[in-house]
């Protein structure tokens, strides 16, 4: 067994707001082993996105632990342990493609000839080869997102967090993305952390499914996927991908995530 | 066809309606000397020729059109441009001020800027001292700026160009803070995923977003930089340059120098928010802007 990419315990987070405080996260307790693909789903407001904020070293929490690489977030994240996907494509508008998959290069500093063949092999890998001159508004939302991913891969961190990053494309898009996401984590043995409120997307792409309920933030329920590695889209009509997608509404009914 | 109709004929109906409420107005304005002047000579005349006076009089109250034109036509084209009374020679004069003081004035702005948005002690300082500066009125400064600077043997161009300059840092410090404070919070948080430090934030982030904010800011600029240096010509007794040629116009109550003057001075002011306006269009689209 080797170290975990992510633990957590007792993890806590409170947000002091104008109308008194708001725990975002309440005794979180999480191990996220290497090579998973761990989905955190639940309601707005459910903490999950803080939670990936936290593994970021975007937020402080106020109590409790939590290791990323065996180091505190602010160590991880001064190693560069991580690429994140942000819920929008959030592209430098005034670069081209190429030019921002190669931000995160030139800001640390590699090499312009190692520059320039990373960002050809990783806008290979999202399938974007042919538009490294293009500038963002030229492209689709889904070729931006794709884009976005590409530059969180350029570094090669092994871990890659993303919040909600399809949450604004369209279902057909999703599903395209969706597919072309999980080829790339087969082929990059990457650990993910994926943020989502969609429960087919979540039982489609994860091996670990982190349901999360809201008022305070917490876990609620932890589901190992049965689901092959290998996943054709019309996976998500068998019954054993319906029972798991029955499973984590139970988990969100449990933490009373349909209640108003 | 479509060009002619959307902007061709607007542009011209104003701009004829303009001309007539200008003639209307310079007859009216005239009017009272001239029929003053008629009386003492005993002359009578009739509307039409009364008409033809009110616009050709030496020293009018309002020059009409025709005679402002002239004059302008005159002291461009048909004077050298080395000539005193040339207004290509005293636009020049008041122009190469207007530049100096507008480049210092952009660059101190932008100075100021930075230094608002990175230093938490000038953030909440500076930003009083500064309105405070633009309240002032510059008529009130001016000399004392020429008056300071020439005690300390700066003559010349420097001190017109301090005036501009005076007025212009305004507009691109505050335009710049906006602008160095512009982008979104998710490219600070992706800057801040990388461990960018502050100069790498800086130099890829906050420049490229603030450009926009810098070319709105700069045309505002440009024009009080002309304006200064219009001002900074009148109480400092200047030899040359479109202030000098309004003084000495208002002296010998020379209107028509007057307006020829005014007219020169606006041409100037079109001439530069437009460069500026199209250096900050091609700036724009060498950094990809979608074209509008």
């Amino acid at each position: 067994m080797t170290a975990p990419v992510v633990s957590a315990s007792g993890l806590s987070l409170t947000f002091q707001t104008n109308d008194g405080p708001v725990n975002a996260l309440s005794d979180v307790g999480l191990t996220i082993g290497k090579g998973e693909f761990v989905s955190f789903i639940g309601p707005s407001g459910c903490g999950k996105t803080t939670f990936l904020r936290v593994i970021a070293d975007l937020e402080r929490p106020t109590a409790g632990t939590i290791l990323v690489n065996g180091l505190t977030p602010q160590q991880a994240r001064e190693k560069r342990a991580y690429g994140y996907v942000f819920q929008a494509a959030a592209l430098f508008p005034w670069r081209t493609i190429e030019k921002n998959v190669a931000l995160p290069l030139e800001i640390m500093g590699i090499s312009p000839a190692e520059r320039q063949e990373r960002v050809r092999r990783t806008l290979d890998l999202v399938n974007l080869s042919g538009f490294e001159k293009k500038y963002p508004w030229q492209l689709s939302g889904g070729m931006q997102q794709r884009a976005s991913i590409a530059r969180a891969l350029a570094f090669d961190a092994d871990l890659l967090l993303m919040d909600e990053p399809f949450g604004a494309l369209d279902e057909i898009v999703r599903d395209h993305l969706n597919r072309q996401l999980l080829e790339l984590w087969a082929r990059t043995d990457k650990t993910i952390c994926f943020v989502t409120h969609s429960i087919p997307e979540a039982v489609y792409l994860s091996t670990r499914i982190v349901v999360m309920s809201p008022r305070p933030g917490r876990v609620t329920d932890v589901i190992e996927s049965t689901l092959p590695r290998e996943r054709p889209l019309d996976i998500r009509e068998t019954p054993e991908f319906l029972e798991i997608a029955h499973r984590v509404r139970e988990g969100l009914r449990a933490g009373h995530s349909y209640e108003d | 066809m479509d060009r002619l109709r959307d902007k061709i004929f607007p542009v011209t109906a104003i701009l004829a309606g303009l001309v007539v409420v200008w003639y209307v107005a310079a007859v009216l304005m005239n009017a009272p000397f001239q029929r003053d002047l008629n009386q003492r000579g005993g002359v009578t005349v009739t509307t039409s020729e009364f008409i033809g006076q009110t616009l050709s009089q030496p020293k009018p109250t309002v020059p009409a059109p025709h005679q402002v034109v002239s004059n302008v036509f005159e002291n461009t084209f048909l004077r050298k441009i080395t000539s005193n009374r040339s207004l290509v020679y005293h636009s020049w004069v008041t122009l190469s001020s207007t530049v100096l003081g507008f480049a210092f004035g952009t660059a101190l702005g932008i100075l100021i800027a930075v230094g608002i948005v990175h230093i938490k002690a000038l953030d909440r300082s500076l930003m009083p001292w500064i309105i405070a500066s633009q309240t002032i009125p510059i008529l009130a400064i001016a000399p004392m700026i020429i008056v300071v600077l020439a005690a300390v043997n700066v003559t010349g161009l420097i001190p017109k160009a301090m005036i501009s300059t005076y007025l212009s840092f305004f507009p691109v410090a505050v335009g710049m803070v906006k602008g160095l404070r512009s982008p979104e919070i998710m490219h600070l948080d992706l800057m801040h995923t990388y461990n960018a430090t502050r100069a790498q934030i800086f130099w890829k982030l906050r420049v490229p977003a603030s450009v926009p904010f810098l070319f709105a800011s700069m045309k505002v600029a440009v024009a009080a930089s002309l304006v200064g240096a219009i001002v900074g010509e009148l109480p400092t007794g200047a030899v040359a340059g479109i202030g000098s040629k309004l003084l000495a116009g208002a002296y010998y109550s020379q209107t028509i120098d007057m307006w020829a003057a005014l007219v020169a001075g606006s041409v100037v002011a079109v001439i530069l928010v437009s460069l500026v306006g199209l250096a900050g269009r091609l700036v724009e689209r060498g950094m990809g802007a979608r074209p509008a």
